[in-house]
């Protein structure tokens, strides 16, 4: 159980929902252990209570049960985007997702991301991930003189690209788009997000490099618009919404 | 083993390293070792946003921001470090606006600013708009700006690598080293998360960016990884830690669970109440309201709770009321705290009122250091080539009670201090031999806890630690609370040696690695609890119901704590005997003489 979550005071209160017993049917990969490269579910029963999410059930399990157990958290309120997971199928975050949520008569799976190279039990590498965010210049460009004061913008301006700026790389959209899937080539949602932050930054100048390089035969057009990524996003960003403003900006070179 | 050597290192790549890093990165071959991704830090969790007088939206000055900083720290708050930092905050906030963080912004398209606990108008006349902020995730902002900025400068990063230790030239932790003898750092010794592999990292310059220790409570705002390990791993090697027994509560954590509310609620004009639905914070600080610094109003709404007028069928926690907010201000301002009590508790922040309780929030002490962010090993001399920044460091800018958005200043003010300074020492220092057997003692102790087949589990040890803590260390605290706690903290240490973990792989051991994090909880409480013990008055976020007012004529100084063992000595466990030893270190005072403090 985490720290946070254990008193018995306000929090089953606030939420008065009663304890319940849950099933954690958990997809483990142990290279070091008895079965070696076999991944392999493992279930788990569990007492929990109202507000808890599928990742106190999982530090349940490894603080309680089972140490060997491996995954990624830090924040535990959905803000750092280390701990996501596809959790009856979907890709959510685990510490998002409340498990009164969820239909706890069945047991609850929880796999790794897909697309990824599992490491250990539900980790995976991360690196193709972040070397797709990297290529595509997640960074303000500007020429010139830095101005003396800050560079203005208009509300409405900053408006524009809002939606991009609440991106935590939790690679839940990447992971859950079939096109990743079958392609490791493609860029991926989270990478077009990024860049789309950038490109319609009214301060950026280099929008027309971006879009180049999405215009790549493993670009934005590898898109097939079957909404996984924007159904996955924990943060609520509009990314199916944001890869066809790229698109078009694109066609148009209007940004 | 692996080895490497760079001219400056830095430990951990939240702000304050991350700020370091795009500096250093540009004058000196430098390394950023972090436990995490770095978009993973918990910087990332700051929200309401980072204050400098900019005057963009009213009048404003670098002096009022100063004095604010210095009266909310109760004066305990070194005034030039304060200065430096109110002085630099109006760059802080520009430079990151040109490395294209998006500040909301005024109808000019002006970084716009919004009020803050304890940020006033000439020196505590009304609040004051100072807070440059990005929505209720200016740290998330902050955060991704840095790294988009370290990714467009090709810093390099060793991405899950734990540093273990900090090698010194000196073995302060077991010999009187005389003062104004030189002591320099030679590296560290960092544990390769994905492969189980030890890294020696030799390095000029090192800086501690580590961040807070909020772990050692149990209900806190703080991430599970944030586990002091910069403060800890320099207490072990003989440098001092400084006031430790500060350590905040954040009024605003959602009830029950500790996740925080920005104090931009209130900022936007949320209010708190009682059970009575009563304005309470009017009686306590009637100037400011719900605007008071975080300590008294932890302290005013703790206060509420005890005298019966809690809201909630326990009685146990206030409300934070937003209903008479347009809900499209609330949208625009606050989306994201909203969705927490929505996501955590099922409330509907629009139309109910939002159940809240003070949360350990952040460490006002930490390694201490002089302005240039030196690290200091006593109250003069500072460690050649050690530096530190952010939370993990006490400057001393907080003082005993840190000011709302003060903390995001900080990271960027002293980071990028600590950057040039880490880099300018390396151009001219030579490299320090680093023992052949650096990482010796690291690997012992990993393998001990690894190999040992049966013992203590680190999970209820932690819980037996943070229960006890929030029990006896929190918002109040008494002679009683505090001897029970450090009588709890002392045990758990002793059985801390027989600590064994399940996992006794090399890959991913996350298990051993919670083991070794809880090794460097069990060390920091003790130093918050005995220092608890000997502050006996109440200032900033220490607060002692036996000593119940500020004495400035025994305690206007800083807590300098040491801790000194004796390895020869060690128990059957292997635990070296140890003791904490305290000393005072005088407060810098500038402008501001100590006055009595009012909102």
């Amino acid at each position: 159980m985490t720290a946070t979550i254990e008193q018995t005071g306000p929090a089953t209160s606030v939420g008065e929902v009663p304890t319940f017993e849950v099933t954690l049917r958990v997809r483990r990969f142990l290279p070091e252990g008895p079965r070696g490269d076999e991944s392999y579910w493992d279930d788990h029963v569990l007492t929990m209570h109202g507000t808890d999410r599928v990742l106190d059930a999982l530090h349940k399990i490894k603080w309680e049960q089972d140490g060997s157990l491996t995954f990624r958290r830090s924040c535990a309120h959905g803000i750092c985007g280390s701990d996501a997971m596809r959790i009856n199928g979907r890709n959510r975050l685990a510490c998002k997702t409340l498990l009164k949520d969820l239909d706890i008569r069945k047991p609850i799976t929880v796999e790794p991301i897909k697309g990824l190279p599992v490491i250990k039990d539900l980790v995976v590498d991360m690196e193709p991930f972040f070397a797709s965010y990297r290529e595509i210049m997640p960074f303000l460009v500007t020429s010139g003189n830095q101005p003396s004061a800050e560079r203005i913008q208009s509300p409405e301006q900053r408006a524009v690209y809002d939606d991009t700026t609440k991106c935590i790389l939790c690679a839940a959209c990447t992971s859950s788009c079939p096109v990743f899937w079958t392609d490791g080539q493609y860029f991926g949602p989270a990478a077009i997000v990024n860049a789309h932050r950038f490109i319609f930054d009214s301060r950026d100048e280099a929008a027309t490099q971006r879009l180049e390089i999405l215009n790549d035969k493993e670009g934005v057009w590898r898109c097939r618009t079957t909404f996984n990524c924007t159904e996955a996003c924990p943060r609520g960003i509009e990314i199916t919404k944001a890869i066809a403003e790229v698109k078009r900006a694109m066609i148009t070179r209007a940004f | 083993m692996q080895t490497h050597q760079y001219d400056v290192v830095i430990v951990g790549a939240g702000g304050a390293g991350m700020r370091a890093a795009l500096e250093s990165s540009t004058r000196a071959r430098t390394a950023v070792i972090s436990k995490l991704y770095p978009t993973r830090s918990h910087t990332g969790a700051a929200q309401g946003g980072m204050c400098a007088a900019l005057a963009n939206v009213e009048e404003d000055n670098w002096e009022w921001h100063t004095f604010d900083t210095v009266k909310g720290g109760d004066y305990l708050v070194d005034q030039d470090a304060a200065e430096v930092m109110a002085k630099e905050a109006i760059d802080a906030v520009l430079d990151l606006e040109r490395m294209g963080l998006p500040f909301n912004r005024t109808p000019e398209g002006k970084i716009d600013q919004r009020r803050f606990g304890g940020h006033t108008r000439n020196h505590g006349e009304a609040a004051v708009r100072r807070s440059c902020y990005a929505a209720d995730r200016t740290g998330h902002m902050i955060l991704q700006t840095l790294y988009q900025n370290c990714v467009k400068n090709d810093v390099e990063f060793f991405n899950e690598f734990y540093v273990l230790d900090i090698i010194l030239d000196k073995d302060l932790a077991h010999e009187d080293v005389p003062e104004g003898e030189p002591v320099s750092v030679a590296g560290v010794v960092a544990y390769d998360l994905a492969t189980g592999e030890i890294h020696v990292f030799r390095a000029k310059s090192v800086i501690l960016a580590t961040g807070g220790a909020g772990k050692i409570f149990k209900t806190t705002s703080n991430a599970h990884t944030l586990t002091g390990d910069g403060m800890a791993l320099a207490l072990r090697r003989g440098l001092p830690l400084e006031d430790m027994e500060f350590f905040q509560f954040h009024p605003t954590g959602l009830a029950g669970l500790g996740i925080l509310l920005s104090e931009a609620a209130r900022g936007e004009g949320g209010i708190l109440r009682n059970g009575d639905g009563e304005r309470f914070m009017e009686r306590y600080a009637p100037t400011i309201k719900d605007l008071a610094p975080r300590d008294i109003v932890a302290r005013s709404m703790a206060n509420e709770v005890r005298e019966g007028r809690g809201a909630g069928p326990n009685k146990d926690y206030v409300l934070l009321d937003l209903t008479h907010l347009e809900p499209a201000h609330i949208d625009a301002k606050l989306p994201d705290i909203t969705e927490f009590a929505r996501t955590y508790l099922g409330i509907e922040p629009y139309t109910e009122p939002v159940p809240v309780y003070p949360t350990a929030h952040y460490a006002m002490g930490g390694v201490p250091t002089n302005i240039t962010t030196e690290v200091l090993r006593n109250n003069t001399d500072v460690v050649r080539g050690l530096y530190a920044a952010g939370e993990v460091a006490c400057v001393s800018v907080h003082g005993s009670n840190r000011l709302g958005t003060n903390s995001l200043l900080d990271i960027n003010v002293f980071g990028k201090r600590a950057g040039v300074a880490a880099a300018e020492y390396a151009a001219s220092a030579a490299f320090v031999d680093m023992p052949d057997d650096a990482a010796a003692g690291t690997i012992a102790e990993l393998e001990a806890m690894r190999s040992r087949p049966d013992g203590e589990r680190v999970a209820d040890l932690r819980r037996e630690l943070q229960e006890s803590m929030d029990r006896g260390a929190q918002v109040f605290r008494t002679e009683a609370s505090l001897t029970e706690t450090l009588a709890v903290v002392k045990d758990l240490q002793k059985r801390y040696g027989r600590v064994s973990v399940q996992d006794k792989g090399r890959l991913f051991n996350t298990d051993l690695l919670e083991a070794v994090e809880l090794g460097f909880l069990l060390d920091l409480a003790e130093v918050v609890v005995v220092g608890a013990l000997e502050r006996k008055e109440s200032r900033g976020g220490h607060f002692r119901e036996d000593y119940p007012d500020r004495d400035d004529a025994n305690f206007m100084v800083h807590t300098m704590a040491y801790r000194r063992g004796d390895a020869a000595a060690a128990d059957a466990a292997g635990i070296p005997p140890h003791e904490i030893r305290l000393e005072p270190k005088p407060v810098v005072v500038t402008r501001y003489q100590p006055m009595e403090r009012k909102y």
